[in-house]
């Protein structure tokens, strides 16, 4: 079996019409939407929030410039990427201990909110939302680990975003990271942030720990990841080390 | 332009109202001597004018184009005429008869025939009616009123035909009705329901006729006015079709006096004040009306009593005065309280046209069933075909569709589902219903289902995109449709931010299918979490002064140590919308030691003046 053989339609068709180096490849396959799996350390903190947004911030401007290649100069406004809506669903479970996102710190991005009341009507409304074609990504939190959400549930969520084009993630919190056809599963811990460089008591920009345990397209490995404008930049452990030190410092200075 | 269309000239010795802008305004005593001359004048203008209009009418109609125009016909008789009247044969009368005839039809206004139904019962007859629906049937031989507020307390609004017998009568204070029959039930009536139910009574009447209209309500009286013009023949004339309308009144619980009557105002007058079922023909019309009071003229009490007073009691006294008289006497009445001017819409001198309301649109198909089934899901992708056939024959499309199926045993129950956009769709509009069919209780099975929609909006077929890719927009709103199906409008939402500097007063969520823009949000402040806990939570804090930041707080049973923090920024309450007493907030962006970072306040400041000691919160989290 040839090594694409295993890619996605859409991130096949779009390798066969762009031929490139191995880099190119290496990055169309990290940004290439299929449905991803990311475990909270800590139930209650956002660091899990900001990394999903800023990985849809990501894969959305990478789906800009790929059909900014294709023919059209300048997308249509209401089909930027950035004008779509994400799916947001929660269980009640989630929305209960882990809060509800804020507009006020999302800032332009759209949401369209679902609350389900059982992970089985959440994981029904991802399905559905993963049928539309208008949406920039869809994320569902499930809190625990539900019997509905199985290996064939996982599967059905991962065949219908790579048909739809559609990324998707799975939020889980106080899980276990059991069988799962998820294409990536990510664990992630918030970090002492960067210093504010205005004020040296203060946290500044948020960095996480990112460890990709499971794969089906790359090497797992951990990071430190931190969001810039428009991504996500992810570094080896020398700068996380760096940051870790220079944070109490920082507050004792 | 034919003789006809011009006024008669009159003779006058002096112009009745002189140019004043033309002429300089004259001295004081020749005006005085005008003013006194000036009813003289009028009457005279009037004579020349009636003279002028006899001796139009008595001539006969001799146009000098008539017979250009009939010679034309006759020249082009053989021609091919595609459209248009049908073709005069030799042997057959000549079409100009027929069409003249049509012609003065039309001019004359006595032409149409309007029938008023006057419900003299309506809101206790419909009330009883109910009652006995709901199983507590109560008979019209028990003292009983249906009161509305007053100004000064209840007043009775309408009564049973037992509590009329024991002097109940209508606007009276229900205080002073229960002494007078002690034994009376009271019940409030509902005006806006019943203002209803008479919109629906008024779509139902027009089984007899196309146009139809609501008459008023006064009291608990209640009227409508149907224009029946030519088509009292499909049942045998208008004395039949009055019997038919008040046989099917009778059956819906409703006791009804009719009339019909060239002019609505007759209709109106001979409904109310004259024997039943009366049928006033255009020729006996004066003599008709003229016994009945002049409070058949649809004159307010005031106006009424006015008229007594001056000795007018019956329509046909008001009607031997002079109109000169009259209209000067009631120059500065409004025109619904005029007299003169009831007189003439009664008389058919002053045109009154039937303002009808549009029926509206409904959509609705049907499926009728040999035998009792209990599942309806087979019937649905036909039925929801029809509907959208229909839907797209007018150019609507629906924003609600209810589902009704009649089981056998005589229940009935229904689903509802509503969408986000008009749609007319049937394959999605099949798909909301997927998974609630279920929620039918069908019982011993049913035989006849029903799908109609109750709203429906213009909706034109338009093409959004040249290249045939699919509307994002559309894709959108049919994906809200399915999800608010099945999980309920409330639980997806989209933002509608507030407008308010209170964190959680700022997020506003609306339903998805409720549609409509939101407002660009106003931007937000910075140092906003990503999550907000709603309610904020409350923690247990350690601080070193009072007012400064926490140096250790205790939260779900953790202890959090404060590393780094950031703040405060103070968010005062607004005195606007709060209560009394609602203390500021003092929020702190703070992150612990393992690297957490929270949004966390303190609920006023110590001595205040506003409560005890100050309380701490965790409302958000950031990334």
């Amino acid at each position: 079996m040839p090594p694409s053989a295993a890619l996605p339609p859409a991130l096949r068709a779009s390798l066969q019409a762009r031929p490139g180096p191995a880099a190119v490849t290496e990055e169309a396959a990290t940004l290439a939407p299929t449905l991803a799996e990311v475990f909270a350390v800590t139930a209650a903190d956002a660091a899990v929030t900001g990394f999903v947004l800023a990985r849809l911030t990501a894969q959305a401007a990478q789906e800009a410039r790929g059909g900014a290649s294709g023919g059209h100069p300048e997308p249509r406004p209401e089909t930027r990427p950035e004008a779509r809506p994400i799916l947001w669903v929660q269980d009640r479970l989630s929305r209960r201990e882990a809060g509800v996102p804020c507009l006020a710190g999302l800032g332009t991005t759209r949401l369209l909110l679902v609350e389900a009341r059982q992970p089985r009507a959440a994981l029904w409304a991802m399905e559905e939302g993963l049928g539309c074609g208008a949406l920039a990504g869809v994320v569902g939190e499930i809190w625990g680990d539900p019997a509905v959400l199985d290996f064939t549930a996982t599967k059905r969520l991962a065949l219908r975003a790579e048909a739809q084009g559609v990324p998707a993630w799975l939020i889980r919190r106080a899980a276990t990271p059991a069988l799962s056809a998820a294409r990536e599963r990510w664990r992630v811990a918030a970090l002492p942030a960067e210093a504010d460089p205005d004020d040296l008591r203060a946290p500044g920009a948020p960095l996480w720990r990112a460890e990709l345990f499971r794969a089906r397209w790359r090497r797992p490995g951990a990071w430190v990841a931190r969001p810039v404008s428009g991504g996500l930049v992810m570094e080896h452990g020398t700068d996380a080390g760096a940051a870790q030190t220079a944070a109490p410092q920082a507050a004792r200075a | 332009m034919s003789a006809e269309d011009k006024l008669p000239v009159l003779a006058f010795a002096r112009p009745a109202r002189p140019a004043a802008s033309a002429t300089p305004p004259p001295a004081a005593a020749p005006q005085r001597q005008r003013r006194a001359a000036l009813p003289a004048d009028l009457a005279r203008a009037i004579a020349a004018l009636q003279g002028a209009l006899e001796a139009e009418l008595c001539r006969p109609r001799a146009q000098p184009d008539l017979p250009a125009r009939a010679s034309s016909d006759e020249a082009e008789e053989d021609s091919f005429s595609p459209v248009g009247e049908p073709r005069a044969r030799p042997g057959m009368p000549r079409p100009h008869a027929i069409t003249r005839r049509g012609e003065d039809e039309d001019k004359d206004p006595l032409a149409r025939r309007l029938t008023a139904i006057h419900l003299p019962r309506f809101a206790i007859e419909r009330w009883l009616r109910l009652a006995e629906r709901q199983g507590e049937a109560v008979s019209d031989e028990a003292p009983l009123a249906l009161a509305v507020e007053g100004p000064h307390g209840p007043v009775i609004h309408d009564m049973t035909r037992a509590a009329a017998q024991a002097g109940v009568v209508h606007g009276a204070r229900v205080v002073d009705m229960r002494a007078l029959c002690p034994g009376l039930r009271v019940e409030f009536a509902d005006p806006g329901a019943e203002r209803a139910a008479l919109a629906r009574l008024m779509l139902w009447a027009r089984r007899w006729c196309p146009w139809s209209a609501v008459d008023g309500m006064a009291g608990g009286a209640a009227g409508l006015m149907l224009d029946t013009t030519g088509s009292d023949h499909l049942w045998g004339g208008e004395a039949g079709m009055l019997r038919e309308i008040e046989a099917r009144l009778a059956t819906l619980g409703l006791g009804a006096r009719l009339a019909c009557a060239p002019t609505q105002g007759a209709a109106w007058a001979l409904a109310r004040l004259s024997g039943p079922r009366a049928v006033c023909g255009a020729a006996e019309l004066p003599a008709q009306v003229a016994p009945l009071p002049v409070r058949a003229l649809r004159l307010g009490p005031d106006t009424v009593l006015l008229l007594q007073r001056l000795g007018l009691k019956t329509v046909g006294d008001l009607a031997a005065v002079p109109r000169i008289s009259l209209a000067r006497r009631f120059s500065r009445a409004a025109p619904a309280e005029n007299p003169l001017m009831r007189l003439d819409q009664m008389m058919g001198r002053l045109a009154e046209p039937l303002a009808s309301p549009d029926d509206p649109p409904r959509f609705a198909v049907e499926a009728r069933l040999a035998e009792p089934v209990q599942d309806p899901g087979a019937w649905l992708p036909g039925l929801c075909e029809e509907l959208c056939a229909a839907l797209a024959a007018a150019g609507f499309g629906a924003r609600r569709l209810t589902l009704t199926v009649y089981r056998s045993d005589g229940e009935v129950s229904s689903l509802g589902v509503a969408t986000a956009r008009p749609s007319r769709d049937p394959a999605h509009l099949r798909r909301l219903f997927d998974d609630r069919l279920e929620r039918i209780e069908p019982g011993f099975g049913f035989d006849l289902i029903t799908l109609d929609a109750p709203v429906a909006e213009d909706m034109s077929a338009v093409q959004r995109r040249l290249d045939g890719g699919v509307d994002a927009e559309a894709d959108l709103a049919r994906l809200i449709d399915r999800l608010s199906a099945r999980l309920g409008a409330g639980a997806v939402r989209r933002p509608a931010p507030g407008l308010s500097h209170i964190p959680e007063r700022r997020e506003g969520w609306q339903p998805a299918l409720a549609g409509g823009t939101t407002l660009p949000p106003t931007p937000a402040p910075p140092g906003r979490p990503l999550r907000l806990f709603s309610p904020p939570e409350e923690v247990r804090v350690v601080y070193a002064v009072p007012e400064g930041p926490p140096a250790q707080f205790i939260w779900r049973r953790v202890t959090h140590r404060v590393a780094r923090f950031a703040g405060p920024e103070r968010i005062a309450p607004e005195w606007w919308a709060d209560r009394p007493g609602t203390r500021l907030r003092d929020y702190w962006r703070i992150e612990d030691e393992a690297g957490r970072r929270f949004w966390i306040y303190r609920e006023g400041v110590l001595g205040d003046g506003r409560g005890d000691v100050p309380r701490w919160f965790v409302h958000g989290a950031f990334a």
